[in-house]
């Protein structure tokens, strides 16, 4: 099977944010820079994919430098090939899913896995957005797939339960965490993913339909209360609720 | 411009959500100097389709049949794309369920359109769309704007409030939606994974525990006050990845984002992924043994115990209240 996976590097989920002096992106500054947690089950699907039916496993990342790194990561984990999509940013969403599919179309990719959402933009449409332009079904926040042949199935979560769906490769999944465990990379993977020749491809331009305007930081809350130490404190924890919150 | 709300409904029910949605567009509408359009897809949207008029939507199109049972990205996206025709629509708004996630980018990449999901502020200023979301977990808010039509929005879940208006007595009209060979992906069924359980991302309260709790056998604390406040049970990643609670309860980053009235967190930390996903809770309770956990920082009100103790009297405190 030819697998192709859709990776993209985000601020660790513990750090601490802040806003550049454009206020328009964050301050790169000390933060540590890490492969998207959901593109880990992504990356680690494609692999039991592969060594399921065999063939290859191809990361795909848009962006600059901060591209090629995400795709070392994900070679380092045991993906076989890179493709980096070069752009200087500028893109916005939609514009971004077209250069992506651009880069795809005419692979013979037979599935496709992207995370269900990048946690920094926190957006969740990158998928559904390259399978639309490339005219392919797609199952999106997938915690279980099974392929037999080129059908597949494909559960996805939803409010209180859960959807089943069923589609024809070549197909796209967006991967949602409970479908796998995703391996750490090895220190031989390591090792092998540094020789590993990246492939570049020009990003397709398109002209931004968005536009930021600025960033910023949420509102403060107010500063919290103790009402009291243990069962003592409930009473005034609930005359609180009822009378000042209003909320009982 | 005339604005477009597709309102979303489930096992023939109308979703707060696409209440809200609706609203926000009624606004929209408003401000555009156009004309509000619902649209109502699948099982019992013929018998909802008056009961928009509540929220003023004066003329709203049904799309009934086999293919729009279950859901199906292609058939929605046929649906709202004819909709949209219908309408003469720019702007088409929606809500940023698990279902609008699915379908919003998939309606913006057909029909090449600006594209705005997940929204918490809707404004139309000098010609513009300007839109807020949370981003970086809630850390950042990002204002973006189009001035670019079509546009395709999608709002998350009570961050709008819905408000009736003055009824009018919609126009129903029965769309009909080619979906031959369009179809590509087969919805096959649904399974309720929590009979008659409240999501956390549509209750008003939620009663979450987490490790504190020290075993899955003591979760019961946690559901009798979430039962006795008419909420919501909601859950760590620690006591998730443990197995003492199913995944759909998780709240945070990896979890789900919620937005209710009251957030209690019995037995919690606070780790930055948790506050993520319930950081814009309007009133956030703590429960914990230790006085210098970080949920404190996030809590309004605080109570520094073994929430085993706090938990049992709490509920009959409430129960009391009737
Ligand atoms: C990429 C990534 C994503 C993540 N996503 C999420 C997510 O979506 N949601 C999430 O929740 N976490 C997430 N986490 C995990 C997060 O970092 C924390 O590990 C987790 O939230 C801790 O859960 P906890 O508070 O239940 O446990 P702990 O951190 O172990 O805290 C237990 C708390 O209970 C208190 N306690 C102990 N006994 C009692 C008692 N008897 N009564 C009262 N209090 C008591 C302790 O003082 C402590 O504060 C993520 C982590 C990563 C790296
Ligand atoms: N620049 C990018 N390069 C490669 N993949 C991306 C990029 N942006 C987003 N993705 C993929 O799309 C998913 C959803 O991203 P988003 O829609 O931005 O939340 C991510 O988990 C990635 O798999």
């Amino acid at each position: 099977m030819n697998i192709a996976v859709l990776v993209k590097l985000v601020p660790d989920t513990e750090a601490t944010i802040k806003i550049d002096a454009d206020r328009r992106k964050i301050a790169a500054g000390e933060i540590n820079f890490v492969l998207n947690p959901y593109d880990e089950f992504a990356v680690e699907e494609g692999l039991r994919q592969k060594e399921k039916a065999g063939g290859q496993v191809t990361v795909i990342s848009l962006g600059g430098d901060e591209a090629a790194k995400a795709l070392r990561n994900a070679l380092a984990i045991g993906a076989d090939e890179a493709i980096q999509v070069k752009s200087n940013g500028g893109l916005d969403m939609l514009g971004i899913a077209k250069a992506l599919a651009d880069a795809i179309r005419g692979r013979g990719f037979d599935l496709i896995l992207a995370g269900k959402q990048a946690v920094d933009d926190d957006c969740g449409a990158v998928g559904a957005m390259v399978a639309e332009f490339l005219d392919i079904p797609h199952v999106s926040i997938v915690t279980k797939l099974d392929i037999e042949g080129d059908k597949l199935t494909a559960t996805r979560e939803i409010e209180g339960g859960v959807e089943v769906f069923e589609a024809n490769l070549p197909a796209l999944i967006t991967a949602q965490k409970g479908l796998n465990e995703p391996r750490y990379a090895s220190l031989k993977g390591i090792m092998a993913s540094k020789k590993k020749v990246i492939e570049e491809v020009a990003a397709t331009i398109s002209t931004p339909k968005v536009e930021v305007i600025t960033l910023t930081y949420p509102p403060q809350r107010p500063p919290g209360r103790i009402v009291g130490q243990g069962v003592d404190a409930v009473p005034e924890l609930v005359r609180l609720l009822r009378e000042e919150a209003k909320v009982l | 411009m005339n604005v477009l709300t597709y309102v979303e409904s489930r096992e023939g029910k109308v979703r707060g959500a696409g209440l809200e949605a609706l609203t926000v567009a009624r606004d929209l509408a408003g401000k555009l100097g156009g004309s509000l359009c619902a649209m109502i897809i699948g099982e019992g949207a013929a018998a909802n389709a008056i009961s928009l008029g509540k929220y003023g939507a004066g003329k709203v199109f049904v799309v009934e049949g086999d293919d729009f049972g279950g859901y199906s990205p292609e058939a929605y996206r046929e649906a709202i794309v004819a909709a949209m025709k219908a309408a003469d629509a720019s702007v088409v708004v929606m809500s940023a369920t698990s279902l609008g996630k699915d379908l919003a980018p998939v309606v913006a990449a057909k029909l090449d359109a600006a594209f705005l999901p997940d929204c918490t502020s809707l404004e139309f200023e000098g010609g513009k769309i300007v839109v807020k979301r949370p981003v970086y977990a809630g850390r950042c808010l990002i204002t973006l704007s189009t001035g670019s039509f079509p546009a395709v929005i999608s709002l998350r879940p009570k961050a709008f409030l819905a408000k009736e208006e003055s009824a009018t007595s919609p126009v129903v009209t029965a769309l009909n939606v080619d979906t031959a060979g369009k179809i590509k992906s087969r919805f096959v069924e649904f399974r309720v994974e929590s009979a008659g359980k409240l999501d956390v991302t549509e209750a008003d309260v939620i009663v979450s525990g987490g490790r504190g709790l020290k075993g899955p056998e003591n979760f019961y604390l946690v559901e009798d006050l979430a039962g006795a406040l008419g909420g919501a049970v909601g859950a760590s990643r620690a006591v998730v990845d443990a197995g003492w609670r199913p995944h759909g309860e998780q709240v945070g980053q990896t979890g789900k984002v919620v937005n209710p009235t009251l957030y209690i967190a019995a037995g919690i930390s606070g780790a930055i992924q948790h506050i993520a996903g319930m950081r814009s809770s309007k009133v956030i309770v703590a429960i914990n043994k230790d006085k210098d956990a970080p949920i404190f920082k996030m809590a309004d009100y605080g109570i520094v115990g073994d929430a085993l103790e706090v938990l049992p009297v709490l509920t009959k405190a409430v129960k009391a209240l009737g």
